[in-house]
Formats: C-alpha cells, structure tokens, sequence
C-alpha cells in the first residue's frame, strides 16, 4: 500500500535537471520558482523574469531590497552580473519571439492533448492570466508542475480540462511529485516513476489516459 | 532644447480629466508614479478607464495598499482593461458583482497593444490566446501559414507614468525592472505626464542613455 505524500521538493528537484547550460528560463510564481533552488551546479541556466529582465539572481540579503528591482510576483530580487533589463514590449518579444527555450508553469488543470487551464476558476478565482498565455504560446519548451493529487483525490492530469484554457495544447512536459509525463496528444507517457510510486499506482491514480513508455525508468530525488 | 513645466502631483491630477482612459505605468505598482497617484485618489476623479499592468496590492489585513489600488478601492474606474488582479481582492469583487467592467489581456499582448497605439499601428498578430476566451470576438486570420488572433491597439488619453531621472526637457531613464510598461505608455496616450525622482540640466543625460526621448513627455512632476 502506497500512500502520497505531497512533495513540492521533489517536483521542484526533477524540473531542474531538465535544462542544459545556456538554456534561457522562465519560472512561474509559486511552486515554479523552488526550481531555481535546485539546478545542478554544473548547469548554468539564464533565468528570465517578465517584468523586463534576464539574469535574475537570488533574494536579496535582508536590509538591501531596492524598490526598484523585482521579480514578477512583485517580490525583492537581485541582478547577476551581465544581466539586462528591458522593457515590457522587449521582455514579451523575448518569451513570444521563441527566445525562451523553457517555461515552467503552475498547473489547475492540465490535459493529455497538452492543454492548461492556469488562471481562472469562474466565479470563485480570478487572478488573471499575467503573462502566463503569452509564455505558454511562446516558449519552446513548457513545462506543468503540480502535486499529483488534489485534497479531494482526482489527479490534476485530467483527459479533457474543465476550466477556462491558458492555453490549447501548448504543454509538452508534466512533471508532478510521482512522475515525469511527457504530452503524446492523445495521452500522457510516463517516462520516470518517482520511487516509492510505481507505475501501475500511477495509471491507477491518474484521471487521464496514462501509458508507461518501453523505457519507463524509476528517478529517486 | 524646450523645457518642460514641472509642475505638482496636485496639478498634474487634475489634469486627468473625469472618464479619461487613463494609462498608468508600473508593476504591482514597482515602477508606478505614487505621488500623481495619491493625488488623484484625493481627487476623486470618477469613470475613468485604467489601462495598466495589474490593479497592485491590497492586503489590508497588514496595512498595504499600492499603486493604483486606493483608486480601486475608490471606485474610479468604470473599467480596468488589465493582466491580473489577484493581489487585488476588492477588484476581483468589484467585477464579480458587476459594478466594474474588468477586461483581463495577456500581459505580452497588453504590451504590444499600447506599443502599437504609440507607433500608429491599428494593432497586432498574435498567437497568445487563440483557443482560449481571449479569443472570444475577435477576428482570425491566416498569415504564412500561421493563426493569429488580430488584436487592436489600444491608446490612452493620459499616460501617467514614472522614470527615475529626466532632464529639463524631459528625455526619461528608467531604472532596473521599474522600466516594465512605461516607455510604451509614453508613446500611446495624447497627454504625457511623468514623475521623476531627480532632475538634471539640459545634457547632463548621456543621449545613448536615453530611454523615452524628450518629445513624447509634457509635463514633469517632481516624486
């Protein structure tokens, strides 16, 4: 008997080993950003930040905030050195232009033709869509991540999403704290399962049309 | 070079006439001219359209409210036309019940539309929320091969924007990620005011340095 336990970490661990050095990256708000906390040492990623700049580095120490300077969730940042900043006409040429080799985004729903729904649960949540439709539409790799299961116990993969699209079939990659799916359209392929879950837990637990690939391969964080 | 009157942020409030679309620069008020926006919440202008990146912060159980929020909460705005609003609950409740028109635009797309407006484009082509509700009565078109959404551009009557540094005359530098859409506004909207947090004489900015030039800006309001 296998029992899921909920685990950003390891979500956020495997997502960081999918970039290479130089690729350029956008993180999302929320879950998204852990990523960066993760990326191997040996990789050298650029990340890219919506509000006009690429080369984000790490929080600020306490004391040294300046006003001027955040990242897209309105949060207290830091510049590398080399890095740029842009306005926002240029940052969205970035991410629409394909410059962007991959985005990371936060999940409600997301569906085995690749589509997600990210932004809106009509009548109860409406934040808005920011700029999460123009990286999804843009970006050359997207990348879901989500918990696996909600409270309720339905799997945030679905086979079709109910609530309003980010954007139709854009995703390509669900990382999630039991597995790495890849979007086949017509299904998901689960390429790794996330030790203790196993693939046939996995199938059983998802809400969705799920195949394990010929080389599906257990990951362990 | 023409010098450009500096005037107060009282002043410049009341040149923001009542249901003037208003265009106001910043993100999650970082970037956004605090003082010409205080003013005009004293003000009271009413039915007035907002053109901006987001509604900012308001979070009143710890005391914080940003930008353009006090309008918000003032009821302002007869519409917002903007990227998100989920830091702003009361904007959320003000279109759930109706009282205010909110028009959610992805944020490149929001970009580009003031972009065109200010380069004298009827608008874009984009891909950005094609299959989505974005999509909902707006013409497609085939180009090359590829689908487009067709998306108009959307000019302002009053920018109110926000640099670190003018001269004189008004060329602008903005500093770091308080850039975001100001530039673009600067160029979309009839009437051009901006707030800046120093001035400096005539050729004290480096010409390569600056980011608006002087011609697009009217006014100057000292933060």
């Amino acid at each position: 008997m296998i029992e899921y336990v909920e685990s950003k970490e390891n979500i956020a661990r495997r997502i960081a080993r999918i970039f290479k050095t130089g690729d350029v990256v956008n993180l999302g708000i929320g879950l998204p950003t852990l990523v960066a906390n993760y990326v191997p040492p040996e990789v050298t990623v650029i990340l890219q930040s919506e509000n006009g700049l690429i080369g984000l580095g790490p929080a600020p120490e306490k004391g040294r905030e300046d006003k001027d300077l955040t990242n897209a969730g309105g949060m207290p940042v830091t510049l590398l050195t080399g890095g740029a900043y842009f306005d926002s006409a240029m940052s969205f040429g970035i991410i629409r232009g394909g410059h962007v080799d991959c985005t990371v985004l936060g999940v409600l729903e997301v569906d085995q033709e690749g589509n997600l729904a990210n932004y809106k649960i009509p009548g109860k949540m409406v934040p808005g869509m920011g700029g999460a439709m123009d990286l999804v539409a843009g970006s050359k790799v997207v990348v879901a991540a989500t918990t696996h299961l909600e409270k309720t116990g339905s799997s945030k993969l679905k086979r079709r999403c109910t609530l309003p699209l980010t954007a139709e079939r854009g995703v390509d990659i669900v990382v999630t704290d039991v597995g790495y799916f890849e979007v086949k359209g017509s299904h998901f392929e689960l390429k790794e399962y996330f030790e203790p879950y196993t693939p046939d837990w996995i199938v059983e637990h998802t809400d969705a049309d799920v195949r394990v690939a010929p080389d599906c391969r257990p990951w362990r964080a | 070079m023409i010098e450009k009157p500096v005037i107060s942020a009282a002043e410049a409030a009341k040149m923001v006439g009542e249901g003037a679309v208003v265009h106001v620069g910043g993100f999650l008020a970082c970037g956004s001219p605090l003082g010409i926006l205080a003013a005009l919440a004293d003000l009271g202008t009413r039915n007035l359209t907002l053109v901006c990146n987001d509604t900012a912060v308001l979070d009143e159980r710890n005391g914080r409210i940003t930008g353009v929020a006090p309008l918000v909460k003032n009821r302002q705005f007869r519409k917002m036309i903007v990227s998100h609003i989920g830091t702003n609950p009361e904007s959320q409740r003000q279109m759930n019940a109706g009282e205010t028109e909110v028009v959610l635009v992805p944020q490149g797309t929001l970009a580009e539309r003031v972009r065109a407006a200010g380069c004298g484009l009827g608008g874009v082509l984009t891909a950005t929320g094609l299959g989505t509700e974005v999509q909902e009565g707006k013409q497609v078109v085939q180009v090359r091969g590829r689908t487009f959404l067709v998306e108009e551009a959307l000019p302002g009557d009053v920018a109110l924007i926000k640099a670190k540094k003018a001269d004189k005359a008004g060329n602008l530098v903005y500093s770091k990620t308080a850039r975001n859409f100001n530039p673009l506004m600067a160029m979309a909207c009839a009437l051009v005011i901006a707030e800046v947090e120093e001035i400096v004489e005539i050729g004290q900015i480096d010409p390569d340095q600056v980011h608006t030039p002087s011609i697009l800006v009217d006014y100057l309001v000292k933060a």
